[in-house]
């Protein structure tokens, strides 16, 4: 079946001699990206802004539904499933909205051959995008069939109702919607008004359905690209250049092509690579060619001892002003003033990357865990000089990436590698130290805050900076991926631009949402990227949040202010409010005192300042003989706009408190003047079971009616915030380093 | 070489070298996909399998090592038909989400409960403190250990209609 479909990617639906509808997916051929994570690909003026959700990328309705004569429901959305439970989400938005069961609705993930081209799975977008799309066009596929219905039975549309996948009449005489569908029927473009389904008459949404995608990862399914066995396959591992700037000079092939299972050599640059009949014969290839292979290094890395002096040495590239209020400030009485940093740290999945590819018939099919089957197409397709149409590109799930990881890169490997060795599936998954080592890190930061507060305790003027590189590199662009800048014909990484955005990238969440009369906020722009960097979970707003709710707490200090009120104090948004007010009163906050040696600490974001609303409480225990920092419990609030499935929202923020904790409590990228020398799970190491929390709470503001705010990524800003006010309030010291961990808390402390 | 594996109950002979780690003869000779590739060198867990009712990391296990002894995978603990008590107790708490640790997760877990099915808290965080979660789903894997523990418990109790399909 490779290449069905992708022939002609601007055809238009068209018909079986059925009459079943073929869904078409009228790919409106631009890559486009949301939430300002779009530094290498331009985002072209909307073709209809006004239809809601991804309907105004595609407006086609059925690119998004399907309904075949037999009653089958096929809905398609461009998003993939990365393990935040999106397939679970939209099932439910899209079986409420056409009133079928969800078991009877069959969702396609992205796929270049038949969804609509979403961007990436990125920036908590997916329910803001893809399933307020599907939500308003499931009303409207609803409300057609009806109006079918209606003309056959010589009824009025109000007479009649959708129920179980049929139009029911008042007289009980049933259509099913499979009858109903003709020629063309949805082949329309959507309309800007819908009337969504009311809160109160929801059947599936705002209930914790259970993901769709457990139970077979819980026995053994085929659950993982990692998991897929074609017919013929071959495994293939790559011998990584031991360095950045590294150059393959010459290398011994003969022995190796000796070895058992061997099929292929491939060098192209300095991409080498092996292929062979079984996956540990190649790994076994792998590491007899790496013995053989001599490379060229050079001292390419700044110094790491100083992180920060390293974040301040990379000129400055440009200023992005990221806020600006005029007024000159007044009655500024006390001023805290303080530097914040956080350094490179790793995606960290627990499976590599991995990918399979097939060269036949002069298409080229990848099976990805990308974020973005689209622009991973073209980046591939330029990288290959085929054209896209040549290219598909299949979401096929991995392990959890959190952002940018390496899932394209070793898309580009086993796209090059299929090339190579035509006819037969190549499956290729990275080795754990290729992981640790290659994969873009999210950005080391600084930040500085000058603040001041009035007479009456009220924050008077803000001045705060921040010096990062982007925190976008993804494809689109050839040079974005990895191999293909290492091929002896390299494509060089696209020139990084500075773009300031409403949802922000570096400078995400640096803007606070509270309300001060006199601010400047500047993003510093680092153009040079020593280290290779890209989208980490939150991107800016984790180390931003962290700068800011930590100043936010000094600053109540200073004026003598409980930190919940002083925040309550600064923020005039109701909804920003009742989470901060929420967390606490669960927390106990107004009543809970903490042992010696015990802290508490609050974090808060709207994150982006316009998506979901998060408030963290946490409390920590410091041993003070060890540094070690614990976290007793923590309890959330959080506030995503109407709830499609409570249990979806609870996970995703217990799992962005633990994540960010880890990052918080441990994580750095460690480099010597050459290589990346954290490389492995012992010298990065991550949370275990021995210091997860006795407790999390997570509590759910209902808000019916209100848009979808994303969940995924509001908790990571809080969380690092939180811990850090946490630490200030049981030592009493500031912690403004990340990662906050034993030998800094100890020297801090001076135990 | 031949080399005859006792996987899952059932005897398999595969043609395979002596020093491959039992993880690739597990994926690519016998298809089971429960025991992954996580880091190849005992790091993180999401390869862990039984040997004799012990968790071991299957990617450092040379299969030379395993003729005689009994093997079990996630695909051992039942079907998605008909899931074990380990495997409802992780769809009941919804303890997943990318899942590609779990199943490692869940053989260290076995191998505590079938020595102590009512292992409390500490038991557990200390038996899975060998293996990794990188979506933060640690509260929820507790969370479904210690339910696994009570079906077993339960199914286990005189009168139980069904046994526990581990």
């Amino acid at each position: 079946m490779t290449g069905l479909g992708i022939e002609r990617p601007t055809r238009r639906g068209l018909l079986a001699g059925s009459g079943a509808l073929i869904v078409s997916f009228s790919m409106l051929s631009r890559a486009f990206c949301q939430e300002g994570e779009v530094q290498n690909v331009g985002r072209e003026p909307e073709v209809a802004p006004e239809l809601p959700g991804s309907l105004s990328e595609d407006p086609i309705l059925d690119s998004w539904i399907r309904i075949d004569p037999d009653g089958g429901i096929t809905v398609f959305t461009g998003k993939a499933e990365l393990g935040q439970g999106v397939k679970t989400a939209i099932i439910q938005i899209a079986a409420e909205e056409l009133e079928v069961d969800p078991a009877a609705i069959e969702l396609v993930t992205a796929d270049t051959g038949r969804t609509p081209n979403e961007g990436f799975t990125a920036g908590s977008q997916s329910m803001q995008n893809s399933g307020t799309g599907i939500r308003h066009a499931a009303v409207q596929v609803r409300e057609i069939l009806i109006g079918q219905a209606a003309g056959r039975l010589q009824l009025g549309v109000d007479q009649l109702r959708a129920e179980a996948g049929a139009v029911v009449a008042p007289d009980g005489r049933r259509l099913p919607y499979g009858e109903l569908v003709e020629d063309q029927l949805l082949h329309i473009e959507a309309v800007p008004q819908t009337r969504l389904k009311p809160t109160d008459q929801f059947r599936i949404m705002g209930t914790s359905m259970p993901r769709v995608d457990i139970p077979a990862k819980v026995t053994g399914g085929p659950a993982y690209v990692q998991d897929m066995r074609l017919p013929r396959m071959l495994h293939a591992r790559i011998i990584r250049p031991p360095s950045y700037q590294a150059r393959l000079l010459e290398f011994d092939a003969a022995p190796v092509e000796q070895m058992p299972g061997v099929v292929s050599i491939v060098r192209d640059g300095s991409f080498l690579a092996v292929v062979a009949e079984k996956e540990f014969q190649a790994i076994k290839a792998m590491r007899a060619l790496s013995t053989r292979a001599r490379w060229q290094e050079e001292a390419s890395l700044p110094p790491s001892a100083d992180l920060p002096q390293l974040v301040r040495d990379i000129p400055v590239h440009e200023d992005g002003i990221v806020a600006e209020v005029l007024a000159a400030p007044v009655g500024v009485e006390k001023t805290y003033e303080a530097t914040f940093t956080r350094p490179y740290q790793i995606h960290g999945s627990i499976g590599p990357s991995c990918a399979v590819g097939l060269f036949e018939n002069g298409v080229m099919t990848v099976w990805t865990h990308t974020q973005g089957v689209y622009p991973d197409r073209k980046a591939i397709a330029e990288m290959l000089g085929m054209p896209p149409e040549q290219v598909r590109c299949i979401h096929t799930e991995g392990s959890g990436c959190y952002g940018h990881n390496a899932a394209d890169d070793a898309a580009a490997d086993a796209a090059l590698l299929a090339h190579a060795v035509p006819g037969r599936p190549v499956r290729v998954q990275w080795m754990r130290e290729q992981e640790h080592a290659w994969e873009p890190f999210g950005p080391a930061m600084v930040t500085h805050v000058r603040a001041g507060l009035n007479s009456s305790g009220r924050i008077a003027e803000w001045n705060y900076e921040l010096w990062s590189n982007t925190h976008t590199t993804r494809p689109g662009p050839a040079g974005a991926l990895l191999a293909a800048r290492h091929l002896a014909q390299p494509f060089p990484p696209q020139e990084p631009k500075l773009q300031i955005t409403p949802s922000g990238n570096g400078d995400r969440n640096a803007d606070p949402l509270y309300t001060i009369p006199s601010k400047r906020v500047v993003w510093h722009f680092l153009k040079d990227m020593p280290l290779r960097v890209s989208a980490l979970r939150a991107l800016g707003a984790y180390a931003n949040v962290f700068s800011v709710e930590s100043t936010m707490d000094e600053l109540a200090i200073m004026a003598g202010v409980d930190p919940v009120e002083f925040r309550l104090r600064h923020l005039d948004d109701p909804r920003a409010r009742d989470v901060i007010v929420k967390a606490a009163e669960q927390f106990g906050w107004a009543t809970t005192t903490m042992p010696p040696n015990h802290g508490r600490g609050i974090g808060f974001a709207r994150y982006k300042n316009h998506a979901a609303y998060l408030a963290l409480v946490v409390e920590v225990e410091v041993e003070r003989d060890s540094g070690r920092l614990r976290i007793v419990r923590a309890v959330a609030a959080i506030d995503s706009g109407e709830i499609v499935n409570p249990d979806g929202i609870r996970n995703q923020t217990e799992g962005g408190i633990l994540q960010a904790a880890s990052w918080t409590l441990y994580e750095a990228v460690s480099f010597d003047d050459t290589r990346i020398t954290s490389i492995d799970w012992s010298s990065y190491p991550i949370l275990r079971f021995g210091a997860v929390p006795d407790s999390i709470e997570v509590h759910i503001m209902d808000r019916p009616g209100e848009p979808f705010l994303g969940t995924a990524e509001a908790a990571q800003g809080p969380t690092a915030a939180a811990i850090g006010n946490a630490l200030r309030d049981a030592t009493g010291k500031r912690f403004t380093d990340l990662p906050l961990n034993r030998a800094r808390v100890k020297q801090l402390i001076g135990a | 070489m031949a080399v005859t594996l006792s996987v899952n109950g059932q005897s398999h002979t595969v043609e395979s070298e002596l020093d491959t780690p039992l993880l690739y003869v597990l994926r690519d000779d016998l298809g089971l996909n429960g025991a992954k590739y996580g880091c190849g060198l005992g790091q993180c867990g999401s390869c862990t399998v039984l040997v004799d009712g012990a968790p071991v990391f299957s990617c450092v296990t040379p299969i030379l090592l395993l003729e005689g002894r009994e093997i079990t995978t996630v695909e051992g603990l039942g079907t998605v038909d008909e899931p074990g008590p380990m495997q409802r107790a992780f769809i009941e708490e919804q303890a997943a989400q990318c899942g590609y640790c779990i199943p490692g997760m869940m053989m260290r877990a076995q191998a505590l409960l079938e020595r102590n099915p009512s292992a409390g808290d500490a038991e557990i965080r200390a038996a899975l403190e060998p293996n990794l979660c990188r979506c933060g789903t640690h509260m929820r894997i507790l969370k479904a250990v210690r339910r696994a523990g009570q079906l077993m418990q339960s199914a286990a109790a005189p009168g139980a209609s069904e046994g526990a399909a581990s």
